[in-house]
């Protein structure tokens, strides 16, 4: 009778996997404070106005990542107002004019496709196509243009989500009171999806700011700030590379207080990111509201 | 009786007509970008991949274990190139699954409410970590740890080429690390999908609960824990910038003390300054990449197709 359950032991097999579960569990959480704690102790001596504020000048011998910060701005804001509306007009097609058929299975087989793709293949495919073929060459504009075909799922499948959890009712009864299936798209769909388009989005601008491999070889590695005046329209057809890009060429040439410097920024932008979409998931939890 | 008519529904029907007409097109227009993105992005991975095959031989790029890109007599093989992304993925697998399965059991599971709420935040910012800082990290962290151990092990040895700690260890370490979310996030929602009356007899039979995670739940979530595996061999194979500068930088057979070079990784290091048949054979590399993602694309629409038939 040693092994009965009536004596209540635990038995030692499952102790031992119980430890290593929480075992594992703890690692993730270790490894989070580790590194995060490591990249600020590094890097935050090298974090000032200066090294915010200023472009790097070998002659006043200076480091700054001002150019670089505003070159991801620029990506961003030129590769979301692209892919935006695309990823939006696509998810609204999926959702509420598309019949299950062939096309559809085909649009989501490559949407899912699309997001499987690693960025270095996105990087090779548009230094080809929008460097050469177009003709964009190293520019803030082609490594935009290459970013929009790789969010391009994450706001589709966000907004698509957010379509989903529409009530019919609120479709049905706006067509019934004789609105246009347009009107009613834009008038009553777009604004109850509105929170799930806006989480995509911004899940979107995490993964545009922590992009590198598909930047290297379409944007480039400048790192002026625009000229004022036009310089800020022609700078979309100069090269510009990111933070991320400068965090790397950094490294490459052992520069690794300018390396941990970006780090910490890098750091705090994804946490602000982190810290956003949740909050904005709290606020419009539809399951939450009473 | 003219304002009137303007505001007719009969009098705007045409215009909105149009209108509806516009907007459908549009939206059907912006749903095949995706499809135009896949197809543009195959065929121009095939143009630019498949020349250099011909002007070296297939054989030779595919077989050869000679990388010696730049020498006077050029050679093209990128056989050690292909193993050790192989070899790397398989070994990053076989270290980050266990961790995250065992997490992700954790979370669905074991967790006490208030210890899952910081083990699932944590998941999530490790996702959204640049894959640069994973490298940076790798650089000064593992590297120095790696060349300590290699010191160690290859004392007095006149074989060894000495890597300085950048070896294909370190990346395997740094990959492993970084498909953890990946498969921590899929896996657990795989687990939570399992009915609960599953769960409940095996208890009921006198199973003790771990018996009943390992024996019960795991087996009924297969297709997502397996879904969750083909998600993080492809991440692990497709990642370049964190490992291209902790593998080492030469082309070395895929032994754990090595420096090494992954297919994404010989690309990252070598397409700036490439030129001529040499950047084709790196366009080479990246359709050798491509094809196989696509093949992992591929199995992963069959497996959740199987799985969907079977809740039917």
């Amino acid at each position: 009778m040693n092994n009965s359950i009536m004596n209540g032991k635990a038995r030692i097999s499952d102790t031992v996997i119980r430890i290593m579960i929480y075992i594992s569990a703890g690692f993730s959480v270790i490894l989070l404070i580790g590194i995060i704690g490591y990249v600020f102790i590094k890097g935050i001596g090298s974090v000032n106005l200066q090294f915010l504020t200023t472009v790097t000048s070998t002659l006043k011998k200076t480091v700054g990542i001002a150019g670089n910060i505003v070159n991801t701005l620029y990506i961003i804001v030129i590769t979301l107002l692209i892919a935006t509306p695309v990823g939006i007009g696509s998810a609204i097609y999926l959702n509420e004019y598309a019949k299950p058929g062939k096309l559809v299975r085909a649009i989501e087989f490559t949407t899912e496709t699309l997001s499987g793709i690693p960025s270095i293949i996105f990087g090779l495919f548009g230094m080809v196509f929008f460097g050469n073929v177009m003709g964009f060459g190293y520019s803030i504009l082609t490594g935009s243009l290459t970013l929009t075909i790789m969010v391009l799922p994450l706001i589709t499948r966000n907004t698509q989500e957010a379509l989903k959890t529409v009530p019919d009712s609120y479709r049905s009864g706006a067509l019934g009171m004789g609105a246009t299936k347009w009107y009613m798209i834009r008038t009553i769909l777009l604004p109850s999806a509105m929170p799930g388009i806006i989480t995509g989005v911004i899940l979107a601008i995490g993964r545009i700011v922590g992009e590198s491999a598909a930047l290297l070889f379409t944007a480039g590695s400048g790192y002026l700030l625009p000229k004022s005046g036009m310089g800020f329209l022609t700078k979309i057809m100069e090269s510009g590379g990111t933070l991320t890009i400068q965090l790397y060429l950094s490294m490459a040439k052992a520069e690794y207080s300018t390396a941990f410097g970006i780090a910490v920024v890098l750091l705090v932008i994804v946490l602000f990111i982190n810290f956003l979409t949740k909050y904005l998931a709290k606020k419009f939890d539809v399951s939450k509201v009473d | 009786m003219e304002n009137q008519q303007t505001f007719s529904i009969i009098g705007n029907k045409r215009n909105k007509s149009a209108v509806e007409k516009a907007a459908q097109g549009i939206f059907t227009l912006c749903a095949l970008i995706a499809i135009l993105a896949v197809v543009s992005i195959t065929l121009y991975m095939i143009m630019n991949g498949t020349p250099a095959l011909f002007r070296v031989g297939i054989k030779e790029i595919l077989f050869g274990t000679q990388w010696k890109p730049t020498a006077e007599n050029p050679s093209y093989g990128i056989l050690y190139v292909i193993l050790t992304s192989i070899v790397g993925t398989t070994l990053a697998v076989l270290l980050g699954v266990p961790i995250g399965l065992l997490t992700a059991v954790f979370l669905a599971e074991t967790a006490p409410k208030k210890l899952a709420a910081v083990v699932k935040p944590a998941v999530e910012l490790l996702a959204g970590i640049p894959s640069v800082i994973y490298g940076l990290l790798g650089l000064m962290i593992l590297n120095p740890l790696m060349y300590k151990l290699e010191l160690a092990l290859f004392k007095g040895s006149e074989t060894h080429q000495f890597t300085g700690g950048a070896n294909l260890l370190s990346a395997v370490l740094v990959l492993a690390i970084m498909i953890l979310p990946t498969v921590i996030n899929i896996s657990e929602s795989a687990l939570r999908a399992v009915p609960a009356s599953l769960k409940s007899a095996s208890l009921a039979l006198g199973a003790s609960k771990i018996q009943t995670i390992f024996k019960v739940i795991i087996p009924a979530a297969k297709s997502g824990i397996i879904t969750a595996i083909v998600l993080g061999v492809g991440r692990a194979i497709g990642e370049a910038m964190a490992i291209t500068l902790v593998s080492g930088s030469s082309v070395n057979m895929p032994l754990p003390f090595n420096s090494v070079r992954f297919l994404t990784t010989a690309i990252v290091a070598e397409m700036g300054y490439a030129a001529g048949l040499h950047r084709q054979v790196l366009f080479t590399i990246g359709l050798v990449l491509f094809a196989f993602i696509m093949i992992i694309n591929i199995s992963l629409t069959r497996i959740l197709k199987k799985g969907d038939k079977k809740h039917e």
